[in-house]
Parts: C-alpha cells; structure tokens; sequence
C-alpha cells in the first residue's frame, strides 16, 4: 500500500519518544501557531552544557509529531553548541524523508529546540 | 484486523446487484449506443432504459438526464452552459450568479473561474449551522441574476440547504437555480418539480454504482451551450461516447437508490445518532453542521486541542476508516473553507472529523468506533501543548 510517510516517520508518530513536560525544566521554547495547525514545546534539561533531559508537546500532524519525536532522540546527551547545529534538513534526513508539503514541521522541531537553549542560556547568564 | 469503512461520503462499494447489471456490457453487448446495427442498438436500449431509472430517482423525465463522467463534470455543464448560452442571448446582462460560501469546488472553483471570465459571483455567507439565509439570497438579486446555484446537502458537515424556499425564489424571479445533489441523491427524497429545481448533478460513486459517470438534470425548456464539442451526443450537450456499463450502473444504482431509501434512511439515521451520542461523550467535543437539518449519514465532530490529520490516522491504525477538514491533510495547508465558513477558527477547523455512513455499517461498527474513539483522542491531547486540562 503506498504511503506518504516513511515507516519511521510512522513509527515516531505512533510511538513518541519522550513526550510530556519537565516540569523543573532548565529551557522552554515554544514555536509555531494554532492557527496554521502546528504547536511545538520543547523543554530541556541542562547539565554542565549538556541535554541531559528533553522532552516535548505537539499539536499538529504526524509529521509535526514524528519530527519533534526524533528531534529529541537526537538532542539528547548532546552539547547546547552542537544540539545548536541540528539543522531541518537533518531532522527530515533522519526520518528517512517528510513530503515536501511537510517539509516546515521539521523547520520547527529544530526551531523549538533553538528557543529553548535560548531561554536557558538567558536565564543563566552571569 | 478487521476494517470499518465510515467514508461513504467519499465513495461508496459498488453493489453487487448493480456490478451484476454492468457485467454483460462490458464484453456482451460492447456495441456502440450510436451504432445503427443490433449490437449498438441493444446497448442503446440499454442506455435508455438506464436514463429512465435515474431519472425516476429525482421524480424528472427521461428525456431531461444528461448523462457525464460525474458531479463535477455535471457541475461545470450546468454552470457554464446556462452562463454562456445565456451571455450569447441577453448580451451584457445575465452576469450575476449567487452561489454558497460552502460549495464542493465543483462548483466553487467553477465560480471562481466565472468570475475570471468577467461574470460576477456573489458568495453567500452561511450561519453556524451552515445554513444560507433565505433573506440574504432575495437582497442579493439583481435584475443581472441568471443563476442561482446552492448544494442540496453539504458534503462536509451535512447540512441540508433549504432547497424548497430557494426554488420559490428562483422561480418568482425568473432565475436557473442549479443545485449539487450529489450527496443529497439517495439519501434524502428528491423532487425536482416540487422543488422547482432546473439543473442538478448527481454522481455515480457516492449510491453504491461505478466512480466515473453521473448525471445532470436539466429541465425541459432549459437551454445549455455545450462545453465538450464531439459527435453530438446527448442531444449534443454532452459528446463522448456512451459509457454503457457506467451508465447501466448508475442506473440500477438508482433503482436500488429509489426503492430502498426508505430502509436506508432509517438505518441510517439510527446508527448516525448514535455515532452522535457517543461522541458527544468525550469532553469539549462538538458536533458541527445542524442538529437536525442533516444527511442521515453524516456526523461530524470536533475536539479541542488535536488535529486532524494525526486523529485520522491513529484511526486508521485502528482500521477505521474516517475523513477531516484540517489544513494538514489538504494538499493546500489551508484548512476547510466550509468549516471556516461556520465561523470556526482555524485551531477549532484542524480537530475536525467526519464519519460518513453507509448501507453496509453495522450497529457493532458504531460501537467499535465509540470504544476506540475516547482514548485516541485522550492520547493525542495527553500530546498537545494546547490540553492543559
């Protein structure tokens, strides 16, 4: 059966990694807009500048749901300045490809990611 | 898994009474209908007797069934020949056409592109419910008006339009009124007399016949331009050649239509109020389109705080099988114009879903679907940054 999502888009979407809040999170960022139909949270954790702990709320589509997803596995255990560096081509690539309408859901897992390292670095800066 | 099929809306299966009915024209009597030797002739006869049976289930006579490849071709026929036959006679006048916010595009496309061409469309805004105002069509005529074009039933939410009023206006003033039935046809009793309808398409697909053939009704005396020149069939509103199995499909599509709508409507209509009450169940969900002026088939909901594309394919993983007017699931990122046009916002339009019914659900499908239904949506929301409950 054709299908226009990957298998681990799919997998991602119905079966999230590391979905909820941090309640005590070091960094929130929130991107994106109901009213286009996609809302990202992302909370991390900070240890010594690096992820120890992420996890995420969505609103959106499986796409939306299934970037966020695979954002966060590859955030983790990573440095702000290289967690920085995760680009939406390489959220799409490591889902083996998002339809190119769906492409923007990757856009803004990494975007909701950046938002919150920002807003750690803000909150604890010297 | 087993799979339950609640997208009756989009498509229905062909009945097995009405595949038996095509069968031998497809290789029997494979004759074209416009052919003078016996093997055209009997595929002919078949043709003739099928535009009978159609035109029995909207109450018109034979002899005022057009037949096409579907409602959107029957669409364009009815809008574009009544507007460029009229132009050619009335000169500049005849340039107004009044039409609905909540059309399908067969219909809503072909105004916008009307209007390309320099006629003039007024769009009726519709109220929560999906209603036209009948006020709002009567200010909105002019002495340009030639057409007044509302669907009998919407095809998203399931809103009956109040045809019998639009036809009396129509009337008075003189005006074509075209409607859409394509999802009306089957489902709700037709009459194009009583009703004063002059145009009307119907589909094949969406009453258990074969996707690729309807009809349009047009009323004796109404003149139409042709927009597909040919060999002049349908009495040259229509050239192509007969599609003879489609069309005896249809046909006996509509027998079946006619003779069981009764049964249908009932079964229908049980097994759709109970979706409904089901649904309802679930917290801060809401049934959109009117409570009782409604398709018997069509139950459509939102929740808040999900979408609907993800809603639909955790569905699907269930094997339930639904549709939705969220922008995500839509090949323009812009969520339903219908549900825009009750008033929702766009966050309220992206939860939306619709379960469409059929002659082959079951009351065991319903239950199904009630059970399952609560907890996708509860771990969707358990997802969302917008359920802060």
């Amino acid at each position: 059966m054709s299908d226009m999502y990957t298998e681990k888009v799919k997998d991602h979407f119905f079966n999230p990694r590391n979905v909820g809040e941090i309640k005590d999170a070091d960094g929130v960022g929130t991107v994106g807009n109901p009213t286009c139909g996609d809302v990202m949270t992302i909370y991390i954790k900070v240890k010594d500048e690096i992820i120890i702990d992420i996890k995420f709320k969505t609103f959106g589509c499986a796409a939306a749901v299934a970037t966020s997803s695979i954002l966060t596995e590859m955030a983790k255990g990573k440095m702000l300045d290289e967690a920085l560096e995760i680009k939406r081509d390489d959220v799409a690539n490591e889902l083996g490809g998002l339809p190119a309408i769906k492409l923007h859901c990757s856009n803004l897992a990494a975007d909701a990611l950046r938002e919150a390292i920002n807003d750690y670095r803000k909150k604890n800066k010297r | 898994m087993e799979r339950i099929y609640m997208d009756y809306g989009a498509s229905t299966p062909v009945d097995k009474e009405v595949i038996e009915e095509m069968m031998p024209y497809f290789d029997k009597f494979y004759g074209n209908p416009s052919s003078i030797h016996s093997f055209g002739r009997e595929a002919f006869d078949a043709v003739e007797e099928s535009r009978k049976k159609v035109a029995d289930i909207i109450c018109a006579n034979e002899d005022e069934m057009v037949f096409t490849s579907g409602g959107t071709e029957s669409d364009n026929l009815a809008i574009k020949g009544i507007a460029f036959r009229n132009k050619e006679k009335r000169g500049s006048k005849g340039t107004h056409i009044i039409t609905s916010a909540i059309e399908h595009p067969g219909v809503l496309a072909t105004c916008k592109y009307m209007e390309q061409i320099g006629f003039n469309v007024k769009y009726l805004p519709v109220d929560k419910h999906g209603l036209i105002d009948i006020k709002e069509l009567e200010a909105a005529i002019s002495k340009d008006t030639f057409l007044i074009t509302i669907m009998f039933a919407n095809n998203e939410i399931g809103t009956i339009e109040p045809m019998d009023k639009i036809g009396k206006i129509a009337k008075e003033h003189g005006i074509i009124f075209h409607t859409d039935a394509v999802q009306a046809v089957g489902k709700v009793p037709v009459d194009v007399n009583k009703l004063n309808i002059d145009l009307l398409a119907l589909s094949s697909h969406k009453i258990y016949g074969p996707k690729g053939v309807g009809a349009l009704y047009v009323r004796n005396g109404v003149k139409l331009q042709t927009i597909a020149h040919g060999g002049g069939h349908e009495k040259g509103l229509r050239s192509s050649t007969y599609n003879t199995p489609g069309v005896v499909g249809l046909g006996k599509a509509c027998e079946l239509g006619r003779t069981r709508l009764k049964e249908d409507m009932a079964h229908l209509k049980n097994l759709r109020d109970m979706l409904i009450k089901d649904a309802l169940k679930i917290e801060e969900s809401y049934l959109n389109g009117h409570p009782e002026k409604r398709l018997v088939n069509n139950a459509h909901f939102r929740f808040t705080a999900i979408e609907g594309e993800s809603l639909n394919l955790m569905l699907d993983e269930k094997g339930i099988a639904a549709a939705t007017g969220s922008a995500c699931s839509s090949k323009k990122l812009q969520a339903s114009h219908v549900l825009l046009a009750i008033g929702l916002k766009p966050e309220e339009a992206h939860g939306s879903l619709r379960l469409t019914l059929g002659r082959m659900n079951t009351k065991e499908d319903v239950e199904y679907v009630a059970e399952v239904l609560p907890e996708i949506v509860q771990n969707l929301r358990n997802m969302s940054p917008l359920w802060n409950r």
